[in-house]
């Protein structure tokens, strides 16, 4: 195991090298300045001249790159040059918004899509197996926003039974955060759903055919129980990297999702800093979100290889 | 591939044959010919505004309703489809060039697999929706900042699908039956590897189209697409939210477009993967 983690770490830790590097290399990508990218044309050149110091444009390449690295390590995603504030307390600020939505809509394409997956599987080539997968695919096909807004339209404005938008914290009052909280994370995780109702049905499929469980049919086991207590622990261990998979698309997709619903986590943050092209912050939000799937990432796999000896000695 | 390769009429048996590529192809085919017949198609001028005709809800005369302009939706999006399935092929060809060359040569060559690899990794660790957004934004809106941003997004999976693939036929006997009559390494691996892991790749880019179609109409919907007048599937939804409750059709039905072509391309993705690259299948 302590080989397997200092293996799995060193690979984390050269990805989040490189993944830092390319969120640096990004301000080279604006074409001409970026100061005066961000300012508009009436700006004086004193004013440009000074942004671009501020930005530490006015350095030398290997100066800017030992002082982001520099900063980086020290937590610092330097200063948004719209909001005037460090991005980095912006995002933290915003982080248990945005995870907290994606956590929900992770939990229920969980729930739904192994649900789906196994009623799939269970009835392997027969019509509730074609109707799950057709739905699935019909899901992948779906776009997430419109999906939103479609939402909205049924859920908050024809039938009044859901908010249409706009964010309580939980501490603030539980209820109404789960109530403003259920369309956008219904929206985000339907798209999922589809994903893991395929993987799930195959990983399903596969234990079914296993011999343990034809031995536990032959027993005269309910098939219920065959099902959910011999067959589902196993058939979940694939469905757990679905989940490191799954949290990377989650989080890109929050970022969507909540422009739809006015959530303000970090999504709105970034979008708000394409607009005026604040670079500082579409750099920190980039590397931001990498950590975090980086981190869910070495998790899963950590999870995986407790439960599964095999990943670990392999 | 296992077994002998399909190829010519056995090939387009197994295809016609197969329902989800026949569905999948006819979608495809359909929404191809409406955009590229789009000019002549379109009952109104898709950028002329009528102000008598405003916010009207779909009719006779027109099918889809029209704008707050008074612009027809059903036109407009006949034309978005042209936009949207435009970038969807352009980032399909960029994204299957850069894809290949560093799966190839990652797979090939195994000094340069872990540098290229670890790169794809680490361009895998930002949510690929989020990373297309900012280098969008960063470039500046354009069509071809688009494509570029969808390419870079989209690459480093097609890289890894095409390095599997090349690392199984290298160990193959006839590369080392090349090798040993004095066949040079990039003329068999563009010339006799490549050739054969078309399978996959192909599977791979019919997703990648579906993939670029989605995320174009996130990213025109946060702002990040191509700037106006040209009329994305996604850029009419975003234009439409404000009249979300007075005038629903202008959000719907180009959301609908865009499920057909992408529900099209995923099963012709599937269809094509069940007779290419039977492995894959779940």
């Amino acid at each position: 195991m302590g080989h397997f983690l200092i293996r799995r770490l060193a690979g984390a830790f050269l990805v989040l090298v490189l993944v830092s590097l390319m969120s640096f290399a990004l301000i080279w990508l604006v074409p001409g300045d970026p100061a005066a990218a961000f300012l508009d044309a009436s700006a004086t050149p004193e004013q440009v001249a000074k942004l671009r110091s501020a930005l530490g444009l006015d350095l030398s390449l290997p100066q800017q790159m030992f002082g982001w690295y520099g900063r980086i390590l020290s937590g610092d995603l330097g200063q948004s040059i719209l909001l005037n504030r460090s991005v980095t307390a912006a995002l933290i600020e915003r982080l248990p918004v945005t995870l907290s939505l994606a956590a929900l809509a992770l939990a229920f394409a969980v729930f739904f899509g192994v649900a789906a997956g196994i009623v799939a599987a269970v009835n392997h080539n027969r019509w509730p197996d074609q109707a799950v997968m057709t739905t699935a695919l019909l899901g992948l096909s779906v776009p997430d926003f419109w999906l939103g807004l479609v939402m909205v339209l049924v859920f908050a404005v024809s039938l009044g039974w859901l908010p249409s938008g706009g964010f309580t914290p939980f501490m603030e009052s539980p209820g109404q955060w789960l109530r403003g909280m259920v369309l956008p994370a219904l929206t985000l995780g339907l798209v999922q759903v589809g994903f893991i109702a395929r993987m799930a049905r195959a990983s399903m499929l596969d234990t079914l055919s296993q011999d343990y469980v034809r031995t536990a049919d032959a027993k005269g086991l309910a098939k219920l129980h065959v099902v959910l207590r011999h067959a589902l622990p196993n058939a979940m261990i694939p469905i757990l990297t679905v989940i490191g998979i799954v949290s990377g698309a989650l989080l890109g997709g929050a970022v969507i999702v909540e422009q739809v619903f006015s959530i303000p986590g970090i999504g709105r943050l970034i979008v708000g800093a394409i607009a005026s092209r604040d670079f500082p912050v579409l750099q920190g939000g980039l590397l931001f979100l990498a950590v975090v799937y980086l981190a869910i990432n070495l998790v899963v796999d950590i999870l995986y290889a407790v439960v599964d000896p095999r990943v670990r000695l392999a | 591939m296992q077994g002998t390769p399909l190829v010519g009429r056995a090939l387009w048996g197994r295809l016609l044959r197969n329902r989800s590529f026949v569905i999948g192809a006819v979608l495809v085919f359909v929404m191809v010919a409406v955009a590229l017949a789009a000019d002549w198609l379109t009952p109104f001028d898709p950028l002329k505004s009528n102000v008598r005709a405003r916010l009207a809800a779909p009719s006779a005369a027109h099918w889809f309703g029209t704008d707050h302009f008074g612009r027809d939706i059903l036109s407009r999006v006949m034309i978005g489809a042209r936009i949207s399935l435009a970038i969807g092929a352009f980032t399909v060809v960029l994204a299957g060039i850069a894809g290949t060359l560093c799966g190839a040569i990652a797979g090939y060559f195994y000094h340069l697999d872990q540098p290229i690899m670890r790169i794809m990794d680490a361009l895998m660790a930002f949510p690929s929706i989020v990373l297309a957004m900012v280098v969008s934004a960063v470039l500046g809106a354009s069509l071809t900042n688009v494509v570029i941003a969808l390419a870079i997004a989209t690459t480093p999976h097609t890289a890894r699908i095409v390095r599997a693939s090349v690392l199984i036929e290298k160990e193959q006997e006839y590369i080392a039956a090349a090798r040993s009559i004095g066949v040079g390494e990039w003329t068999i691996l563009f010339k006799h590897v490549l050739r054969n892991v078309a399978g996959p790749l192909i599977v791979r880019l019919t997703y990648v189209f579906a993939i670029a179609v989605l995320a174009e109409a996130a990213l025109s919907f946060v702002g990040a697409g191509p700037p106006p007048p040209a009329a994305s599937f996604g850029s009419i939804i975003a234009q439409g939210r404000d009249f979300m409750r007075e005038a629903p059709w202008i959000t719907v039905f180009p959301g609908l477009a865009i499920i057909a072509c992408v529900l099209g391309l995923n099963l012709l993705g599937d269809g094509l993967r069940d007779v290419l690259d039977p492995r894959l299948k779940f």
